[in-house]
This record gives structure tokens, C-alpha cells and sequence, in this order.
């Protein structure tokens, strides 16, 4: 039987609304994909361009990042920084066609530990359906 | 209409005397020039303040040794200028030095900013050849005829900014056919207008946007297409970007000639992007093997994400490259789509924050909803 490919996810939570989503939909016994491996960060926009980068070249087939809501930033206007940053590396990706769909930004605040696990395993699911990542794979990257 | 005097002198010449007689009836203490240091042909930026050493000055010599925005906010990154300064410099390089600005890595004031309507630069391979002055006057020419010149470099081929913007004076050189004869300087500010005063002279109502100007910025722009379209073919994603960066040393020299990269330590030279071998037997085992020197991709990937939106396609980069990869071409190409999702025009508004370092309430609203 063919093992069924289980992608390999990076996940950037900002500490004030995603991580504690996260530990929501933990304490309320949510099931979670369990391929996203978290990295705790204080803000959304703490996550440099160059660390998902780095991500999607040394090993991971995705990369999530996850912040508070547009207004709710615990230090007002982070996430606003984080969501043009984003913009910025999405469209490099689509104008140098390298899978764009790999990355994505989500805001889920603190109460919201359904949505958490709901962005998680859509996600999840969606690598999955583009496979393993060929920047990851290949030699002469 | 705007203001304007013609000069009845060659246009070299007559520059070249109007900003001697500034330094020497002392209304600026320097001018920030090229200049031939030596018969072999080698020329250089200089700031010169002393009438002696101008005569070696060559203020439109068709050269980029170095981006001039960089080399401006070198002299100012503490403030302006103590005195005042006159600086010849092109579009391109005013516009990376309006972007320092900005990033409070330079300051304008001091300065009197005299741009030329720009033909481009010469390959600065091509500095020291032995056909060096042949093909400077070839390149006149060409910047008479209002023709794009085939030695210049590959950026400027298709840059379509070739009218300075933010200059106090601009120098009218392409497509005036009497170009060894009579010139004209646009006037855009007081200052240049006062200044202008020490310039022999006489007003004259012409507009900049000429019909040669206005064919000429076609044909660019119709090469620009051509570019565009040849490197890194549309579709073909990861391993047209692995055959452009393939022969990479990992020198970064291009990132050392940015105007635009004036982080003191860049991230990528730090010790955080140093292999660790830690990671190699994870790295072997997903890759099956391992391109050294590592991380050229993630180098120019990187950089792209801080850069490429403010980038002024001066092809600084693309010229010093010695495995001659057309970064320039790559990141003027991924740079205009950025400055389109941005609304921005690197180095036209001093007072315009850079993309990254401001946003709006309502924007972008699509972006994390999913």
C-alpha cells in the first residue's frame, strides 16, 4: 500500500490571539491537523519575509501565519505591517510562479479556537493536494 | 511653460564651465562629479572643492563607477552638508537617493541637484577598453539621434525614467540634434533658478516633453517588453529561477552596490544564514544532494521581498555581477508588478513612505480571511 503523503507545515502564531486560539481548540478537545508544527511568535509582523522563505526552502511544504484581527493587534497596528508584508511575498510568488498557494495569512483571535482547527485542516488539506513542495526536493535549490 | 535657458556652448563644455564658475565665484563649496582620474580611461566620483582639481571633471561622461544616491548619503547620513553643494547626477541615481532619504540614511537640502535627461550608461566593463573613446562618442550620437545605444547597459535599455525627477536643473541631452552646439537647462526649483543666474545664458520657453522624447520612451518601452518576456519565461517557475541564479557565486556584490540595501549588517551576511552543519543529514536526506555555495536562492529571494519595490533599476547590479546574471533585469521586472500591487513610484516623493514601513486601515481586505 502507498503511504499517503502527510505535508510538512510551518506555522507562525502570533502569541496575543492565534497561539491562544490554538490552546483553545487544544482545551476544548478539537481535532487539529497534526502536520502543522507551531512556532510561537510575540506578533504577526515579527514573521520577516525571509523566514518563510527559508521555510518553504529548507524543508517545509507550507507556511502559515496567523495573527489578530485587522484592529485588534495587541500592539494596535502590527498585524496591518504583517498583512502588507504578506501581500508583498504573495505576489513575488505569483509573478516568479512558485506555487503561491503554499503560503497564507489567517487572522484568528483568541476566542476562536473552532476557526483555528477549521483554517488549520483546510490548509492541511490543500498542501496536501499540491503534493511536496519542489523547492524543498530539489538539489539545486 | 517652463523655465528655461539655452546655453550656446557644447553640452559637456558648457556644464562643465557653468559649474566651474559656481565654485569659483564661490556660490557652492564642492561639486559632486565624475571625473577621469588618470589617460587610461578609468573615471570616478569625486566631490571636489578646489577650482584646480575641477579641470579634470567630466560631469556627463556616460559611467555609473558607483550609484550616486549611495555615495550622497555616505556624506550625509549625519545631516546635510555644512556648505553648499552642486551634484551631477542621473535619474536613476537621484531617485535611490530621494529612497535614502526617506530612510533617513542621507539628506537633500545642501544640495543642488543637476539631473540630465538620461541615455543611459555605459557597461562599466567597457571602462579602460582600448575603444573607449570611440564608443563614447558613438554614444553621444545615438543620445543626439535620440537612439537607445546598444553598449549601455541592459537596464537602461528599457528604462522608461529616463527624466529626472526631484532635480533643481535638468540638462535637455536626448534628441537634441545640435548637441555640440547649444543645450538647454530646465529650471524646476528657486534654487536652480538662482543658481542659474551664473550661467551664461539666455531664457528661452521650451517644454521637456519633446515629440523625440515622447519616441524615444516608446521604443523602451517596447524593449522592456522584449526583456521581460526573455528572462525567466512566464510558467516555467522554479527552474527558470534556478537557470538565471545557477551560476551564482554567493559573492553578493550585488546587494553591496545596492543603493537601495543600506543595511549595515544584511541578514544574509550574518551568522544566521551560515550553513550550520547540524542540518546537513536532513538537508541530504530531502534533497538528495546539496548546491554549494547554499542558500544563493533564498539570498536573491530574500532580498527581493526588502528591495525589489523601491528598486530604481539603476543596473548597478547586473554590471557587477562577474557571472554576468541579469539580476537587474529579474528584480526591475518582479519590482514594477510589486510597485503596481503599492501604488508606489520609487524615489518621486520625498515625503511618500517606502511600502513597507507604513500601511492603510482599508486595504488588502481579501488577505486572512481565509
Amino acid at each position: 500500500m502507498e503511504k499517503k503523503f502527510k505535508p510538512n507545515i510551518v506555522g507562525f502564531l502570533c502569541n496575543w490571539c492565534s497561539y491562544a486560539g490554538a490552546d483553545l481548540a487544544g482545551s476544548s478537545k478539537t481535532d487539529v491537523d497534526s502536520s502543522l508544527s507551531v512556532i510561537r511568535v510575540m506578533c504577526s509582523s515579527r514573521v520577516n519575509s525571509n523566514l518563510v522563505l527559508s521555510a518553504l526552502l529548507w524543508g517545509s511544504d507550507g507556511v502559515l501565519v496567523a495573527g489578530c484581527h485587522p484592529g485588534d493587534c495587541h500592539y494596535e497596528k502590527g498585524n496591518y505591517y504583517a498583512r502588507r508584508r504578506f501581500a508583498l511575498l504573495k505576489k513575488i510568488a505569483e509573478v516568479l510562479n512558485l506555487e503561491p498557494d503554499r503560503i497564507q495569512l489567517s487572522w484568528i483571535s483568541a476566542s476562536e479556537g473552532k476557526r483555528y482547527a477549521e483554517v488549520v485542516n483546510k490548509f492541511a488539506e490543500d498542501i496536501s493536494k499540491l503534493g511536496p513542495n519542489p523547492l524543498t526536493s530539489n538539489p539545486k535549490v | 511653460m517652463a523655465k528655461a535657458i539655452k546655453i550656446k556652448k557644447n553640452v559637456e563644455e558648457g556644464l562643465f564651465d557653468f559649474l566651474k564658475s559656481l565654485l569659483e565665484k564661490e556660490k557652492i563649496n564642492g561639486v559632486f562629479t565624475l571625473k577621469k582620474m588618470d589617460d587610461n580611461g578609468a573615471i570616478s566620483y569625486s566631490l571636489i572643492t578646489s577650482p584646480d582639481e575641477f579641470k579634470d571633471a567630466v560631469p556627463l561622461y556616460p559611467f555609473m563607477p558607483v550609484n550616486a544616491g549611495k555615495a550622497l548619503s555616505s556624506f550625509t547620513l549625519l545631516g546635510k552638508t555644512e556648505e553648499p553643494i552642486a551634484a551631477v547626477l542621473r535619474p536613476c541615481e537621484l531617485r535611490a537617493f530621494v529612497e535614502l532619504v526617506k530612510r533617513a540614511q542621507g539628506d537633500l537640502e545642501n544640495f543642488l541637484i543637476i539631473s540630465p535627461t538620461c541615455g543611459g550608461v555605459l557597461s562599466l566593463n567597457l571602462m579602460g577598453d582600448k575603444n573607449q573613446e570611440k564608443i563614447v562618442s558613438q554614444y553621444w550620437t545615438s543620445v543626439q539621434k535620440a537612439e537607445i545605444s546598444p553598449d549601455t547597459r541592459e537596464t537602461c535599455q528599457f528604462c522608461e525614467n529616463f527624466l529626472p525627477i526631484n532635480a533643481d536643473i535638468t540638462v535637455a541631452a536626448l534628441g537634441n540634434k545640435d548637441l555640440d552646439k547649444e543645450f538647454i537647462l530646465f529650471l524646476n526649483s528657486p534654487k536652480g533658478e538662482e543658481f542659474a543666474k551664473h550661467a551664461e545664458g539666455s531664457a528661452v520657453s521650451e517644454e521637456i516633453e519633446t515629440k523625440e522624447i515622447n519616441e524615444f520612451r516608446k521604443k523602451r518601452e517596447e524593449l522592456r517588453e522584449k526583456f521581460f518576456k526573455e528572462t525567466g519565461k512566464e510558467g516555467e517557475g522554479l527552474k527558470s529561477l534556478i537557470n538565471i541564479f545557477a551560476p551564482c557565486l554567493g559573492c553578493h556584490g550585488c546587494s553591496h552596490v545596492c543603493p537601495i540595501c543600506y543595511c549595515v549588517l544584511c541578514d544574509f551576511d550574518a551568522k544566521t544564514h551560515e550553513y550550520h552543519s547540524a542540518s546537513l543529514s536532513l538537508d541530504l536526506k530531502n534533497k538528495g544532494g546539496l548546491k554549494v555555495p547554499t542558500g544563493n536562492l533564498l539570498f536573491h529571494l530574500g532580498r527581493m521581498t526588502h528591495m525589489a519595490v523601491s528598486c530604481v533599476n539603476c543596473g548597478m547590479c547586473s554590471d557587477v555581477c562577474p557571472v554576468n546574471i541579469p539580476v537587474a533585469t529579474v528584480f526591475s521586472k518582479v519590482g514594477s508588478s510589486l510597485q503596481k500591487v503599492f501604488n508606489y513610484f520609487p524615489g518621486k516623493d520625498i515625503e511618500e513612505p517606502a511600502p513597507q514601513g507604513t500601511y492603510k486601515e482599508e486595504e488588502f481586505k481579501t488577505i486572512g480571511e481565509q
